[in-house]
């Protein structure tokens, strides 16, 4: 991952999701030079206290995507119960209503394989705790792209099923447990490199 | 080229055809869930390539009609999102009862839940008699079924949950009568509803409406085309007129930002300003 320029964070989480971002999302800085996007599964009306939730837990500033908003850096965007949250190719989220993808909207999936048609090999993917299989292929799509992706691994977490699946179908970078995940991401974007 | 680029190149290829051929507009759709949806049939008509899809989208109507089903947004429920209904009662009936009468429409009204979710407030506010609604919608197999007004007894049992999350001062059943395995709702909801073929994308002002509602409509559109559209709104509101919008939808990101104040921003609520210096002038002059 020597010298790669990486310009977005794209996060996978289901269940046992929240205590895993809040570990995760509290190593990075105030001033992280992508984007942090998450898609947590969630039941449909409770977004906005899942974001303000994890605003206590991170110094970054952390919101809900909203339709046609502009992607910015340093902030952690929070994909909208109910809606799946896609990136276009002008750097603006975009959502919709479309049926459910592995019964879950917003979809792991579908964000991430929105987000590899922007960044293409720009891309870190991230796959957390999870009792289901979402993610898995668009983890995938991003590692054929050759974006970077990284896996809780599942002796750590909550609920193994999602991390399994991920690894079971991609040839991930880096397989650690949630906190050292926090860390990987911020050397990735505070201008440490690892060498 | 990247496979991306070619990707993409076959999909304006194909939006182009449809238009040419059909006259429905896709162009300025928002790529990424348009995408999907060209991907998925693309799968479904198990076909290896985008540009494969134009032979049959040109050649087969069947085809191209499952094409337009899969374009348009049904994903819809009675009261879906039960606060904003609240706030309809609370924010937006008082403003509209200051008027003897008044027109509302329901622009991209799919299948009719959110239209009769309306006139059930309306009914309860004892102001429906005042109202005249048009409900629009482009796809005209959604239009016959909202005006229909027909919905399997399956889903009935979520409308009430979320009629009564909204508020609802009686039981929904009040309004409609169960014919074996669907509800119909009464004519007496029914009579001040006028259902009309309306495409956003490429018809003109709607009357001088009061209040405009299209709630998860606009996500589906790019910027470009949502300036259009909230050009065409803001033309067809009175003086004062309301809009509402999908909970997370925003005139914020659009040219139409300035012509609007927040009445409610949780409910996405707005109410049309008047300015001295046009939209237009701002906006290329064939919008």
């Amino acid at each position: 991952m020597t010298g790669i320029n990486y310009q977005a964070v794209v996060i996978g989480a289901s269940k046992g999701g929240l205590s895993a971002l809040s570990i995760l999302l509290h190593e990075l800085p105030e001033n992280y030079r992508m984007p942090v996007i998450v898609v947590q599964h969630i039941h449909e009306d409770s977004t906005s206290r899942l974001s303000s939730f994890l605003g206590r837990h991170s110094r970054m500033k952390v919101t809900e995507a909203i339709d046609k908003a502009p992607i910015e850096i340093s902030t952690v965007y929070i994909a909208p119960a109910g809606y799946h949250l896609m990136i276009e190719a002008d750097r603006i989220f975009s959502l919709s209503v479309d049926p459910r993808v592995n019964c879950s909207r917003p979809s792991i999936d579908v964000l991430f394989e929105s987000a590899v048609d922007v960044y293409v090999d720009k891309l870190v993917g991230v796959i957390l705790t999870g009792a289901n299989t979402d993610g898995a292929q668009g983890l995938k799509k991003i590692r054929a792209a050759g974006g970077l992706t990284l896996v809780q691994d599942p002796r750590t977490a909550e609920a193994i099923e999602m991390p399994n699946a991920a690894i079971d179908v991609v040839k991930v970078d880096k397989i650690l447990p949630v906190q050292e995940l926090g860390c990987t991401l911020f050397k990735l974007g505070s201008g440490v490199r690892e060498n | 080229m990247t496979e991306q680029e070619v990707e993409n190149l076959e999909i304006d290829l194909l939006l182009e055809a449809i238009e040419r051929r059909y006259g429905y507009d896709f162009r300025n759709y928002a790529r990424s869930s348009l995408k999907r949806r060209v991907l998925r049939r693309m799968g479904i008509a198990n076909l290896a390539r985008v540009s494969d899809m134009l032979s049959p989208i040109i050649h087969d109507e069947i085809f191209f009609d499952n094409f337009l089903k899969d374009m348009s947004v049904t994903v819809t429920e009675m009261f879906r999102d039960a606060e904003f209904y609240v706030g309809i009662r609370e924010q937006v009936i008082p403003l509209l009862k200051t008027h003897p009468f008044v027109k509302i429409w329901h622009a991209g009204c799919a299948t009719g839940e959110e239209v009769y979710s309306m006139a059930v407030l309306l009914k309860e506010a004892g102001y429906y008699d005042r109202v005249q609604i048009y409900a629009t919608d482009y796809n005209k197999q959604s239009l016959a079924l909202a005006e229909e007004g027909m919905y399997p007894l399956e889903k009935v049992e979520g409308f009430e949950e979320n009629y009564r999350k909204a508020g609802g001062k009686n039981s929904l059943s009040d309004y409609y009568r169960t014919r074996y395995e669907s509800v119909k709702f009464d004519e007496g909801l029914r009579k001040n509803i006028v259902f009309a073929h309306h495409n956003l994308v490429t018809d003109g002002v709607f009357g001088e409406m009061n209040l405009i509602i299209c709630r998860n409509v606009l996500i589906y559109f790019n910027l470009t085309l949502q300036n259009k559209v909230l050009r065409l709104f803001i033309d067809s509101l009175c003086h004062g007129g309301l809009l509402c919008l999908g909970n997370k939808e925003s005139v914020g990101y659009t040219k139409a930002a300035d012509y609007f104040e927040v009445l409610s921003k949780s409910n996405r609520i707005y109410k049309k300003i008047e300015r001295p210096d046009s939209f237009t002038e701002r906006m290329p002059s064939r919008l």
